[in-house]
C-alpha cells in the first residue's frame, strides 16, 4: 500500500509541473509489460533475423519511432482503466462506492466547518441499470471558482498534503464517481452549492475532460435553493441495487454507527423513506494536524520533502518539517549521518538522502503526539449501538493512542450481545457474529478477510468469553463487533480502501480492544448463567421435592402434616444454598 | 404373612431404616445423603478367600441437591416401590417398573435405562439382590436336566410341588427367574454347566446324565443372575462340585467361565449371592487342541479376541490372581486359534460323549481354576 501511496504522492507533485511521461506513469504492474516492449533492439540484433526480414533500423531510428508513441497520460485517463483501484469493479459496487465518496466528501467539510451534519441521500432509479445519486449536505459549501476542480479533477483536493485524520485522503473519490458516471452514462456531475444565506445557490453542471485531467464547465447558472448553506451532488450512472448486506442501506447504517452526531435521511430506489437519528449533538473533537514523524517517512518521501522543503539548512529541515524533532535529536541524525548540520537539504535530496534516512531511523525518537486523533469515545459508541442495534448487552472500549510507522493511531471496539436471536435460545445453530469495521469513521464493507481487524478478532479466543468459535472463524452467536481504527494515516491495503494492512502494532491495539470488551461480556453471560441457574433451581425445588415427601410418606407411613412439613424444610434448605450442586 | 418370601421382612426394615434416616435428617434441617458403593471395575477386588468378586470401599455420596431432586426423588419413589412389592408379595421386571414410574409425575422415568441404573442404586445401597426387593430380571435363568428334583411351590396353595428333571425326555426344566425358596433332592456327582444350548442339547439326547450321574445347566452364553443363583444355591446346599464345559476363546474363558464363577465387574456389589466360586474349568483348554487332535477345527483368534485376552491378562483381577489362567491364555494367544466345543464332531458326532468327557472326568483335579 506505501508504494502505491507514494507513487501517487509523486504524481501529484508532477501534475503541477506539468510533465508527465508515459514511462512514468504506469501503474508498476503493467511495468514488466511495457520493459519487454522496448527491448525490441535488443532482438533485432540476432544475426539470422536480420538476414531475413531486412529490418536491419539503426538503434536510434527505433528510439525515435517509440518516441512518437510516448506521450503524457493524464490521471483521469489511467483510473479509466483501473476503476476497479477505486471501487467501480462492477454495478453494485459502483453504487454503494458513489455513495459512500459523496457522503465522506459531506461529512468532512461539515465538520472542518464545525457544522453537526445532516445528510439527504436520494436513491431513484431511472432505467433497468440507470439509477440517479443525489447527496446532499448542511456543510459549508464550495466557493465558485473551486467547483469544478473539486468535482472535475482528479487528485485535486484539501486532505491529501496535511497529516490529520479524514475520511477522504487523495481527492480522488468524488471525481471518480463522477467520472464513472459519466462514463456509464454520458451524463455529467451536477453540482448545487451555495456558501451562505447572503449568497445565492450556484448550480453547475461539469464534465472532466479524461485526457486533460480538467473540468469542463457545461453549465454555471445562479439558482434558487432553500437551504441556507451545503452542498448537492448528483451523478447518473450505471448500477445496480440491492438490499442486504454490502447495501446503501447498511452503509448508511453504519456510517451513523460510528458518527452518533450524524442525521441521515435516506430515500431508496422503492420510495420507502429511512431516518438514522442522532445519537448525540456534539461534534467530534476536531482533528489537530500534525508534522509527519520521521519514523513513519520513507525514501521517496523523504526525498521529496528535501526538495521542495522552505529550510535553508539540514538542522533547520528536521525540527521545522517533523514532528518530534528538536534540535538535539536534528544534531544527533545529522552526526549519525555524517552530515553537516548546515548542509543544503535539496543538495542532499540528491545525493545523501538514502544516508539520512539510515540515520533517521537508527535515532531514538520520542513517540508522535496523540491529540490529532478524533476518537468517537466509549460513551458514544454505546450510544450508537444501542440506537441501532437490538441486544441486551452493550460494551465499548476506546485505547489509548499508539504509534506505527510514526503514525499515530487509536483503536475502539464496541459490542453487542443478545437480541431477538438470543431469545430464540439454543446455541447450536447460531449463525457468526457480525464485524462492522471502521477507519476514521468510514465503515470497510468489503475485502473483511483481508483486513488487519477481522483477522485480530478471528485470533481472539472468544470461548475464554463464554462464545462458541470454530477454529479460524469469528466467533458465533448474536454478537456485533464494531472495531475502529483512527489515524492520520490508515494504511489501506488498497486504494479503494477496504482493508487495514497487517501491522502488528495495529492488530495488537485491536486484540487489546476486544480483550477488554470480551472480559465484561464474559462477565455479563456468567451473571446471566447464574440467574438461569437460579430460575431452573426453582423449578427443579418445585418439581421435585414433593415427591420426596411422597415417597417417604409411603414408606414411612407419614400424616399428611409430616409429609408437608419435610417438603418445607426441603425448600427452605436447597433455596438457601446458592450453588446448583 | 406366612407366604412371604423368606428375608422381605429384612429388606423391608432396611428400607425403612434409610427413609427414616433420611426423614430425620430433614428435620434437623441438614440435606439428606444415600452413600452408594461405586459400581465399576475399578472399586472390584477378586477376593481368592471367598473366590468371588467383592465391592472396594470407594463409595459417592448422592446428596440432595437441587441438581440431584430428580434422581433422589425417584430414588426414594424406587424404595417406596420396593415396599409395595414385598408387603403384597408381588414382583415387577425391569420394564414393569419403569412402566409404574409413569405414575409418577415429574419423577417419572423417561428411559428404561434410567430406571434400571436407579434400580441398580436401590440394590447396592442395601447391598441385596434386586430379587429381594421384589424386582425380577427379564432374562430367563437357562436350563436344567439329568439327577436332580427341585420342589418349588403352587403359587395358589403354597403347596410343594416336586419336579423331577429327569423326567423332561429330550426337554428340560427352565430355571425360574427367582431361585431363591426352591429346594433340592439330589445325589448326582456334579453339576455340569454347559455354553451353548446345541451342546446341552446333545447331552441330554443321549442321556449323559445318566451315565455319568450328574445335573446338565444349559446356560445359554454368559449366565443369568438367576441361573448363577441357581447352581450356588444347588452347589452349597448338596455339596456337589461344578464344572463349567465352554468355548475354548477368550470370550468362553474371561466372560462366560469368570462370571459364573467370580460374578461380574459391574454388579460387585451383589456378586456374593451371583457367583459359583466351587466351578472348576473343564475345558475346552488351549491344551487340548492338542490332546485331542483338534487343530484343524480352530480358528484364528480375531483381533478383539486377542484384545479380550491380554485385556484380562492386565486388567481381570481374577486371571491376574491365577497363574495358571496366564498360562492358558498366553497359550492360547501363542497358538493364535479358538476352539468351539462342537468342534469335537469333527472325529465323530458323538466323541464328546465317547471319549472327550470321560478322559476328561477322570481327572477333575487337573481342571483350571
Amino acid at each position: 500500500m506505501l508504494s502505491i501511496r507514494r507513487r501517487v504522492h509523486t504524481d501529484a507533485a508532477r501534475r503541477e509541473a506539468g510533465t508527465m511521461r508515459k514511462r512514468k506513469r504506469r501503474p508498476p504492474r503493467a511495468k514488466g509489460k511495457a520493459a519487454a516492449g522496448g527491448r525490441r533492439p535488443g532482438r533485432v540484433r540476432t544475426p539470422s533475423e536480420l538476414g531475413e526480414n531486412g529490418m536491419d533500423l539503426h538503434q536510434e531510428e527505433i528510439a525515435y519511432q517509440m518516441a512518437v508513441r510516448q506521450r503524457e497520460i493524464s490521471v483521469s485517463e489511467f483510473f479509466t482503466k483501473n476503476r476497479h483501484l477505486l471501487g467501480f469493479d462492477n454495478p453494485k459496487k459502483a453504487l454503494l462506492t458513489t455513495v459512500k465518496e459523496a457522503v465522506d466528501n459531506s461529512l468532512d467539510a461539515c465538520e472542518d466547518a464545525k457544522i453537526i451534519p445532516e445528510l439527504k441521500i436520494d436513491l431513484r432509479q431511472i432505467g433497468e441499470d440507470r439509477f440517479r445519486v443525489a447527496v446532499e449536505d448542511n456543510g459549508p459549501g464550495i466557493v465558485k471558482a473551486q467547483v469544478p476542480k473539486v468535482f472535475g479533477k482528479l487528485l485535486y483536493g484539501s486532505k491529501f498534503h496535511t497529516l490529520k485524520q479524514a475520511r477522504g485522503q487523495q481527492g480522488i473519490g468524488i471525481s471518480a464517481a463522477g467520472m464513472y458516471g459519466q462514463l456509464t452514462t454520458g451524463q455529467p456531475v451536477r453540482i448545487t452549492s451555495r456558501i451562505g444565506p447572503r449568497k445565492p445557490a450556484h448550480y453547475f453542471e461539469i464534465r472532466i475532460d479524461t485526457q486533460k485531467n480538467a473540468p469542463e464547465i457545461i453549465r454555471d447558472e445562479e439558482t434558487a435553493w432553500d437551504s441556507p448553506h451545503g452542498t448537492r451532488v448528483e451523478i447518473e450512472l450505471e448500477g445496480k441495487y440491492q438490499k442486504g448486506r454490502q447495501s446503501v442501506e447498511s452503509y448508511l447504517e453504519q456510517v451513523s454507527l460510528a458518527n452518533p452526531h450524524v442525521r441521515i435521511l435516506y430515500r431508496d430506489p422503492e420510495g420507502e423513506g429511512v431516518v438514522l437519528p442522532r445519537a448525540a449533538n456534539v461534534l467530534p473533537r476536531e482533528p489537530r494536524e500534525i508534522k509527519p514523524h520521521p519514523y513513519g517517512v520513507e525514501l521517496g518521501v523523504l526525498m521529496q520533502m528535501l526538495k521542495t522543503t522552505g529550510a535553508r539548512h539540514l538542522k533547520s529541515f528536521l525540527t521545522r518539517d517533523f514532528s518530534r524533532v528538536g534540535s538535539k535529536v536534528a544534531r544527533e541524525i545529522c552526526a549519525r549521518a555524517g552530515l553537516s548540520e548546515t548542509a543544503w537539504p535539496s543538495r542532499i535530496a540528491r545525493e545523501e538522502s538514502d544516508k539520512l534516512s539510515r540515520a533517521i531511523n537508527s535515532t531514538k525518537i520520542m513517540s508522535p503526539p496523540t491529540d490529532c486523533l478524533s476518537p468517537i469515545g466509549e460513551e458514544l459508541i454505546l450510544a450508537a449501538l444501542k440506537k441501532q442495534i437490538k441486544a441486551v448487552f452493550y460494551e465499548a472500549t476506546s485505547r489509548a493512542p499508539s504509534v506505527y510507522r510514526g503514525n499515530p493511531f487509536l483503536i475502539e471496539v464496541g459490542l453487542a450481545w443478545g437480541g431477538p436471536a438470543a431469545a430464540a435460545g439454543d446455541g447450536d445453530e447460531d449463525p457468526l457474529a457480525s464485524l462492522v469495521r471502521f477507519a476514521n469513521r468510514v465503515p470497510l464493507l468489503y475485502q473483511q478477510s483481508a483486513c488487519a481487524i477481522t483477522k485480530a478478532v478471528i485470533g481472539t479466543n472468544w470461548r475464554a468469553y463464554g462464545l462458541a468459535q470454530a477454529r479460524g472463524a469469528l466467533p458465533s452467536g448474536p454478537l456485533t463487533v464494531m472495531v475502529h481504527m483512527a489515524s492520520v494515516w490508515v494504511p489501506f491495503t488498497s486504494e479503494s480502501k477496504e482493508a487495514i494492512a497487517h501491522y502488528p502494532e495495529i492488530m495488537k491495539e485491536v486484540r487489546l480492544g476486544l480483550q477488554d470488551v470480551g472480559r465484561k461480556l464474559k462477565a455479563f453471560l456468567s451473571r446471566r448463567a447464574r440467574i438461569a441457574d437460579a430460575e431452573k433451581k426453582k423449578a427443579y425445588i418445585e418439581k421435585y421435592l414433593p415427591h420426596i415427601g411422597a415417597a417417604l410418606r409411603d414408606i414411612l407411613a407419614l400424616r399428611k402434616p409430616q409429609e408437608a412439613r419435610v417438603v418445607r424444610i426441603l425448600t427452605r434448605v436447597l433455596e438457601k444454598s446458592r450453588k446448583m450442586d | 404373612m406366612g407366604k412371604r418370601r423368606k428375608g422381605a421382612r429384612g429388606t423391608e426394615a432396611k428400607i425403612r431404616g434409610e427413609a427414616g434416616s433420611i426423614y430425620r435428617t430433614i428435620l434437623r434441617r441438614r440435606k439428606p445423603s444415600l452413600s452408594l458403593p461405586i459400581r465399576s471395575l475399578d472399586n472390584v477386588r477378586y477376593n481368592p478367600k471367598v473366590g468371588y468378586f467383592e465391592i472396594g470401599r470407594k463409595r459417592k455420596e448422592r446428596t440432595l441437591t437441587v441438581n440431584t431432586a430428580k434422581t433422589f426423588a425417584q430414588s426414594l419413589k424406587m424404595m417406596s416401590l420396593s415396599i409395595d412389592l414385598l408387603r403384597g408379595d408381588d414382583i415387577a421386571t425391569k420394564r414393569e417398573a419403569y412402566y409404574v414410574s409413569k405414575n409418577w409425575g415429574d419423577a417419572r422415568f423417561d428411559e428404561q435405562t434410567e430406571s434400571d441404573a436407579v434400580m441398580d442404586d436401590v440394590e447396592a445401597l442395601f447391598e441385596v439382590n434386586r430379587e429381594q426387593l421384589g424386582f425380577i430380571p427379564e432374562e430367563k435363568g437357562g436350563e436344567v436336566a439329568g439327577r436332580l428334583t427341585v420342589i418349588d411351590r403352587d403359587p395358589d396353595t403354597g403347596r410343594a410341588l416336586k419336579i423331577d428333571c429327569t423326567r423332561f425326555g429330550s426337554g428340560a426344566y427352565s430355571i425360574p427367574i427367582s431361585v431363591e425358596d426352591l429346594g433340592f433332592r439330589t445325589n448326582a456327582s456334579f453339576i455340569l454347566a454347559i455354553e451353548t444350548a446345541g451342546m446341552f442339547q446333545r447331552l441330554v439326547k443321549h442321556n449323559f446324565w445318566k451315565k455319568a450321574n450328574c445335573i446338565l445347566v444349559s446356560m445359554g452364553g454368559v449366565p443369568t443372575r438367576a441361573c448363577r443363583r441357581f447352581i450356588r444355591r444347588l452347589a452349597d446346599e448338596r455339596k456337589i462340585p461344578v464344572y463349567a464345559f465352554v468355548d475354548g476363546d477368550p470370550y468362553g474363558i474371561t466372560n462366560i467361565y469368570r462370571t459364573l464363577k467370580v460374578g461380574s465387574g459391574n454388579a460387585a456389589h451383589i456378586n456374593k449371592f451371583f457367583c459359583v466360586p466351587q466351578a472348576r474349568y473343564l475345558g475346552v483348554t488351549p491344551q487340548d487342541i492338542i490332546e485331542f487332535k483338534l487343530k484343524d477345527a480352530t480358528h484364528p483368534l480375531k483381533e478383539v479376541d486377542i484384545k479380550r485376552a491380554r485385556d484380562a491378562l492386565s486388567n481381570d483381577p481374577f486371571i491376574m490372581r491365577e497363574l495358571a489362567w496366564q498360562q492358558a491364555i498366553e497359550q492360547m494367544i501363542e497358538m493364535g486359534v479358538r476352539v468351539e466345543q462342537q468342534a469335537f464332531a469333527k472325529h465323530d458326532l458323538n466323541y464328546v460323549i465317547d471319549v472327550y468327557l470321560p478322559k476328561k472326568l477322570r481327572n477333575p483335579e487337573k481342571f483350571l481354576p
